[in-house]
Formats: C-alpha cells, structure tokens, sequence
C-alpha cells in the first residue's frame, strides 16, 4: 500500500526556513501567515490491511522518519 | 590514552580529531570505519567527528546515529567511558538518544564559519576540570544546523542539573543573544549527559589545538582530557 508521512515541526519550534518562505510570499503581494516547511515522505509498505500498514508505518516514524523533540508525523495511507 | 574516532562516509574534520589527539597530544588515535561493530580494545576517548555524514540525508546525524559502530560507542557510554561529539558529531549524539535536544537550522538560515567564545558553565567535567567556570576560550563553528533546541521542560530540567556545559558570550564573558550566533536558546553551545561522560559541542575545539594552525583556544579540552587520563 503507498503510504505518505508528512513530518511537520512541532508548534512552537522556529522555522527560519518557513519565515524566509514567508517574507517571500510577502514581497509578491501574497497575504499569508504562519508558513511552515516540513517533509512529505511517499513509500510502499506491503500489506493489505489497512491498521497493521498504518501501524508499521508508525513504527518508521518512531525508529527513524521523525526526531520527537522537534518534530510530529501524520500518517496518510492511501 | 587511547582514542578512537568513528569516520562516517562525509565525515570531514575526523583529520581535524586525528591531529590534535595523536600528533598534538601525543594520544594512541585510531580511526574506526562506521561499519566496525567494536571499537578497539581499551578505547578510552571516542571522538564524534564533524562533517556532513550521509550528506545530512534526513536530518543531520540521523543516519549515522543507526551506524553499526555506534552501538558500540552507546555501550562504551554506559559503561562509563567517554565520549564527545563535535559539530555533526553532537547532532550524532543528540539522535542517537546519547544526549537530549537537537540541532536546528541556524536562525539566519546561513552556513557560518567564524571564531566564537564560549564560557565554561561546568568545571567538574573530564572534558573541563583543566579550566575554570566562567573561563572564556575561543573557538571556531562552522555549521548550518547549531541552534540547540529542546521542549521547554526538557531545558528546565536540562539547566537545573547543569547540563549545560559551554554558553556562547562576548570576550570579557558576557552571556545575552547578541552573542549567540545561531538562535541556540540559551545561548547553548554545548552540553553533557546525566553522568558527566558524554559532552556535544558545536563549536570545533579540536581545530584550535596546533600553535602551528593559528590559536589553540580549544587546548583547554584537550589538557583536560589528559588531566582526566593521568588521574584514572
């Protein structure tokens, strides 16, 4: 099943990278706040159930995809 | 006094580690490929180089922190033996769980290079007992990624059990943000474990030991260390 994990820094954590982004969008005229950048990771996890491929998925993210003191994952399998 | 220094694939100041340990200091240095499984016999000192290990894929130190070597170094750790990180060395640390935090990108987004000087926060360390808290030395960074991160609680605790090690400051020793040269909070620039034997830094004490290189504001670790050495 193809799976997307979507890494995002954790609220509250600064995002220079974002900021940057930000005065960007700015300096075209855009009208946005708070942009954040994170990290979108695709893969295919065999399996057919949709729980045990989530669950997996998961355990990715706490071995390796995702460092907790600074960032958070959602999982989408699709 | 043996030292040994894990070289990842984009490793790039384990040189840096190489001369100041062995040919500076005179140590037993041997460098171990981060595919080894077992640091060499009576290892004393194992030195976490700097560089850009696997390219910093991921996050920095990610990958390198699940090398099969550093299960070694963790074991090491818990036994009690040394163990510093330097640069891509401390982001090593920080995510192989061996120190708490991480290394984020630097809040100007810029790659600096440039001579900082930190203050001596803990006296008491291997890594320190030649200087005193609240020497200043001076020392070169070179990184993207420094700002020292943690979840407010963590850094609570962090500084009551004075974890923290070195803080940048100004050259008379003045702590405050405008000496911070990467967003570190609380100007962090180093820190060590619970049991005082593994200690981060991101500034590059081992590029300031060689009176042939330029200043050797980073002697003070390395004095330390042998100081540590010949006592034990």
């Amino acid at each position: 099943m193809k799976v997307r994990v979507s890494v995002q820094l954790k609220p509250g954590i600064l995002d220079p990278q974002g900021k940057a982004v930000e005065q960007g969008l700015h300096g075209f005229g855009f009208e946005v706040d708070h942009v954040r950048i994170g990290r979108l990771i695709e893969m295919d996890v065999p399996g057919t159930d949709l729980a045990d491929v989530k669950a997996k998925a998961q355990a990715m993210c706490d071995k390796l995809l995702v460092n907790p003191v600074m960032e958070k994952a959602s999982i989408e399998v699709l | 006094m043996r030292v040994a220094v894990p070289v990842f694939p984009g490793s790039n100041c384990d040189h840096d580690a190489l001369h100041a340990c062995g040919t500076v200091m005179g140590w037993d240095t041997i460098p171990v490929w981060h595919q080894e499984t077992r640091l060499p016999e009576n290892t004393e000192l194992v030195i976490i180089p700097g560089g850009f290990s696997y390219g910093d894929y991921l996050r920095c130190g990610a990958i390198a922190a699940l090398s099969p070597i550093m299960a070694d170094v963790k074991r090491h750790a818990d036994n009690g033996g040394l163990v510093l990180g330097v640069c891509n060395g401390f982001q090593i640390l920080c995510e192989a769980q061996l120190l708490p935090g991480a290394l984020l990108r630097n809040e100007s987004l810029r790659f600096i290079h440039a001579d900082v000087h930190l203050r001596v926060e803990r006296a008491d360390l291997p890594f320190t007992r030649a200087m005193k808290a609240g020497d200043v030395f001076r020392v070169p960074i070179a990184h993207a990624e420094g700002n020292f991160t943690l979840q407010p609680e963590e850094l609570a605790d962090l500084e009551a059990r004075g974890g923290v090690a070195f803080r940048y400051c100004s050259a008379a020793g003045e702590i405050g943000e405008a000496h911070v040269p990467n967003g570190a909070v609380n100007g962090i620039a180093g820190i060590t474990n619970l049991k005082g034997n593994v200690l981060g830094m991101m500034p590059h004490p081992e590029r300031a030991v060689d009176p042939k290189l330029g200043p050797t504001g980073g002697l003070g670790i390395f004095r330390s260390l042998a100081e540590a050495f010949a006592r034990a």
